[in-house]
């Protein structure tokens, strides 16, 4: 496997693994550094990638164990906090200024999550995994999978909730 | 989309029962500017999911690993330094080279025989004020007088 090969076989899952990592870290530099790192990894293992059934589920199992001890080691007390910038289009200045406290209030929401929990939140509802495929990666069952994120869904929209009547009721 | 589909599906969400298919139209759903009130809180949630998956890796990516430094290169670099050194220490002679013709070397000597004594003199020069302390002292000497004197004046008891 040349260099263009490889390239070409991790083009499609790269932003996936870019997100989480950004998702476990934060950071945006961390998270580049990781993808980064992840990918080296992959690349020298290429000779045994041809073995791996799902590459992608793979890279994502090193992603989130790469993330894992990042988040241990020392450094990463001094992880910055990033917030991404939403851009909306064609609303009026006040809601508009509203839905992006709102977002932010959902990132901060995540945020605040078990780690467990945010990685089956960022598989699930944004890169759209199905059950089977976050099991492989977390190496967990099916159900632990489902049970998890029905918590997580409900922490978000307990908050959500309380945040969105602040001051209402 | 019917608005009570769309109930359904948020309660099937939120037991987690919702396929993937159900959640790309829950996304969908909740892109239109306005949804009914008791359904705003739902907005910006799918708005953030639809928003993260936006987001991208831009950095290239190396697949080579880093040029990390390796410190034994000091060492070498050390120890080539040491060796050379002792070399031409030990290669160099310890000569600074005759004069064949005694004349020449004897007008050299005196030139620079007297360089080192205009040197000198220049030096000599600079302590003539030592010259001023030793008038000071010589004035100090009546103080010796007036000792004598005392010492005739108070004869010792014994």
């Amino acid at each position: 496997m040349n260099q263009i090969e490889f390239l070409n076989s991790i083009m499609p899952f790269k932003d996936k693994v870019f997100r989480l990592a950004k998702r476990l870290l934060v950071s945006t530099e961390e998270a580049e550094d990781a993808t980064q790192e992840v990918f080296l990894k992959l690349w020298k293992n290429k000779l045994k990638m041809a073995d791996y059934k799902n590459i992608e589920a793979f890279s994502m199992t090193i992603t989130k164990n790469y993330c894992f001890d990042r988040l241990k080691s020392k450094q990463a007390k001094h992880l910055k906090m990033v917030h991404s910038n939403y851009e909306e289009k064609s609303l009026p200045l006040q809601k508009q200024l509203e839905l992006k406290d709102s977002i932010r209030w959902v990132a901060k929401i995540i945020e605040d999550l078990p780690e467990q929990q945010k990685i089956i939140i960022q598989l699930r509802d944004v890169e759209g995994y199905d059950f089977d495929a976050i099991a492989k990666v977390l190496s967990m069952k099916n159900t632990a999978v489902r049970v998890a994120l029905s918590r997580a869904r409900k922490t978000i929209r307990e908050k959500l909730i309380n945040t969105h009547n602040y001051g209402v009721k | 989309m019917v608005l009570s589909d769309i109930e359904k599906l948020i309660v099937k969400y939120n037991n987690c029962e919702t396929t993937l298919e159900d959640e790309q139209l829950l996304k969908n759903y909740f892109t239109q500017e306005i949804v009914p009130p008791h359904l705003d809180m739902y907005k910006p949630l799918f708005g953030y999911f639809l928003a993260q998956k936006g987001i991208q890796f831009t950095k290239p990516l190396q697949i080579r690993s880093k040029p990390f430094f390796n410190y034994k290169w000091i060492a070498v670099a050390a120890v080539t330094v040491l060796m050379l050194g002792t070399y031409y220490r030990y290669t160099q002679k310890n000569d600074l080279g005759t004069y064949e013709d005694p004349e020449i070397a004897f007008t050299a000597f005196s030139q620079s025989m007297e360089m080192i004594s205009s040197k000198f003199n220049k030096g000599t020069a600079t302590v003539g004020y030592l010259k001023g302390v030793h008038k000071g002292a010589s004035a100090l000497g009546y103080l010796n007088e007036v000792n004598n004197a005392t010492r005739i004046i108070f004869k010792p008891a014994h």
